[in-house]
């Protein structure tokens, strides 16, 4: 059974179809990443996941439970951790916790977890302190407590390090990394291709309502086999080897940038080009490709 | 059904306003007394509306129904429009509760909010009038009924609201004239005919006037059938608001 599953998904606002025939399986235990620029339908396809958005066709389930029809069961299986910091004013960091964990039929049984979420999230001293008053990565911790108070077997969160500062962000990363090696499924929206690069095994590409990739990491890493070698040297020749001229991509004074393809241009013989031509290497650096070089290349 | 989450969705609720209960309790309390003091001195020698009782005595009921609903209807509306523009709402709809059980909390909360703002007048206005009750079970079934009409109504109007001055406007154009025109201050019969049809339609009538039974055991007309029509407004309303909360209209969107 996947963890979450998605046929034939559809969802038109007037004037915008946001998601165009969705279809997409995540399967238990994974790190998945959900990446795409602004309004590609990422927050829609969560919001439908999440039963916050009806579809207008299609189905959902999260953990063999339809969103729609066994929805008790699915959002019982589903923690989402939401874009905005959002908080009822009125109430403590305790108190918000007990609420969401009784919405979910939890009672007294659930304040240990409920004490572990705050310790693990380094928010302990902050459990009688109303919402109102906590610093904006204070907030978005807790909005993560209470995505995770109900124990979901599928934690999705929608861009939770964005505007966060690098310390919080640090202890994003661990304590989510930490929770995927306890068993849970993670979906992470972010906009920041390098945190998905560190953290997800699966990576789905959304544009314009559409998949447009589904791979893994190393799948779609892949996918450009172009890498970037700069080569420093000690004086600039007056003219290039023949062989490399077709190969540079960028000259700086003396640095030298050249696109390489991974299988066809090895670097010993851009190496021994330049020697052969009585060029001195001082420095070299070689650039892999990068998932942010993938996206554009989908997205554009 | 998830009882346990219904359970800590009404107790939110009843905190919520607790929290700011003088602004939520006092300050409609207040209001009332005021009411009754500045009317009661100002038409007390000049008007007798039902036998046997000073016009003094004749307002309270009908200012604790008035304040009731007007508090019922502003604590599920105020509650759901505030989640809304505060986003936090989500926590809501991301929990496994169902419509009915959505309803059956925010209604609750209104009833229990309208029961004590309107004990809190009572017990206050008892402290310097001589008024009893005559029938406590009618007394139980108006405040109870009236309020979660109320409540419903608000829960409606909340979830359909985008902005508070949509809320405010339904408060101080639909609810506050209606409640002012349902025979608090006068019974109807005092009206021409073309006013007194008029109440008829207005279901606030039927709460004020049934309540007022409730204590003197007279009315403008009988009790019998102003709770029938309460229950007819309240079936209906909570027909109307089950179904915007089922099918997640401007909520799930």
């Amino acid at each position: 059974m996947s963890a979450v599953s998605i046929h034939s998904l559809h969802k038109h606002y007037p004037g915008v179809h946001a998601l165009n025939n969705v279809d997409l399986t995540i399967p238990q235990g994974e790190f998945f990443g959900l990446l795409g620029p602004n309004g590609a339908g990422k927050t829609t396809l969560i919001s439908v996941m999440a039963g916050l958005t009806r579809a207008t066709s299609g189905e959902v389930s999260v953990m063999g439970f339809d969103v729609v029809k066994q929805y008790r069961q699915a959002r019982q299986h589903l923690g989402v951790v939401p874009q905005e910091v959002v908080f009822d004013p009125f109430f403590t960091v305790g108190e918000m916790l007990r609420i969401q964990s009784g919405y979910f039929g939890l009672g007294r049984s659930n304040r240990a977890w409920i004490e572990e979420l705050l310790e693990t999230l380094h928010l302990t001293s902050k459990m009688n302190t109303r919402m109102r008053a906590l610093s904006g990565g204070m907030k978005r911790r807790v909005l993560i407590a209470q995505a995770l108070v109900h124990r979901p077997a599928v934690l999705v969160l929608d861009e939770p390090t964005a505007g966060v500062d690098v310390e919080l962000r640090k202890i994003l990363w661990q304590f989510t990394t930490k929770l995927h090696q306890e068993g849970h499924t993670i979906i992470l929206t972010t906009h920041y291709l390098e945190e998905a690069e560190a953290l997800c095994n699966q990576i789905a590409i959304i544009n314009q309502g559409e998949v447009v990739a589904l791979d893994s990491k190393q799948g779609l890493l892949a996918r450009n086999p172009y890498r970037m070698l700069r080569v420093t040297v000690s004086e600039a020749p007056e003219k290039l080897p023949e062989r490399l001229v077709p190969l540079l991509h960028e000259q700086k004074d003396t640095d030298f940038t050249f696109r390489l393809h991974r299988k066809d241009d090895p670097i010993a013989d851009v190496l021994h080009a330049l020697r052969h031509a009585g060029v001195e290497i001082m420095d070299l650096h070689i650039g892999e490709p990068t998932l942010e070089s993938v996206f554009l290349t989908l997205t554009e | 059904m998830n009882l346990y989450g219904l359970y800590t969705l009404f107790s939110k609720e009843v905190w919520r306003f607790l929290r700011v209960s003088t602004q939520t309790l006092g300050a409609p309390a207040i209001t009332a007394l005021l009411f009754l003091v500045v009317f009661a001195q100002a038409m007390e020698t000049r008007v007798t509306v039902l036998e046997g009782i000073s016009y003094q005595v004749f307002l309270v009921p009908g200012l604790i129904m008035m304040s009731m609903i007007q508090n019922a209807f502003a604590n599920s509306s105020s509650s759901l429009l505030q989640s809304k523009m505060n986003g936090s709402l989500v926590f809501l709809l991301l929990a496994p509760l169902s419509a009915i059980e959505l309803y059956l909390a925010y209604v609750s909360a209104a009833i229990v909010r309208g029961f004590l703002v309107g004990m809190v007048i009572y017990v206050v206005a008892w402290l310097f009038i001589d008024i009893g009750i005559a029938h406590l079970l009618w007394v139980l079934l108006f405040a109870v009924f009236s309020s979660a009409v109320l409540g419903a109504l608000g829960l409606m109007v909340g979830v359909l609201a985008t902005r508070i001055e949509q809320v405010a406007g339904f408060q101080n154009f639909i609810i506050l004239p209606m409640s002012f025109l349902s025979g608090v201050f006068y019974s109807i019969y005092s009206l021409p005919p073309f006013w007194q049809a008029v109440s008829k339609i207005n279901p606030f009538f039927y709460m004020v006037d049934g309540f007022r039974y409730s204590f003197f055991q007279q009315s403008d007309v009988s009790p019998g059938l102003s709770l029938l029509w309460v229950f007819v407004f309240f079936t209906l309303l909570s027909a109307a608001s089950l179904h915007i909360l089922k099918h997640g209209y401007k909520m799930r969107n």
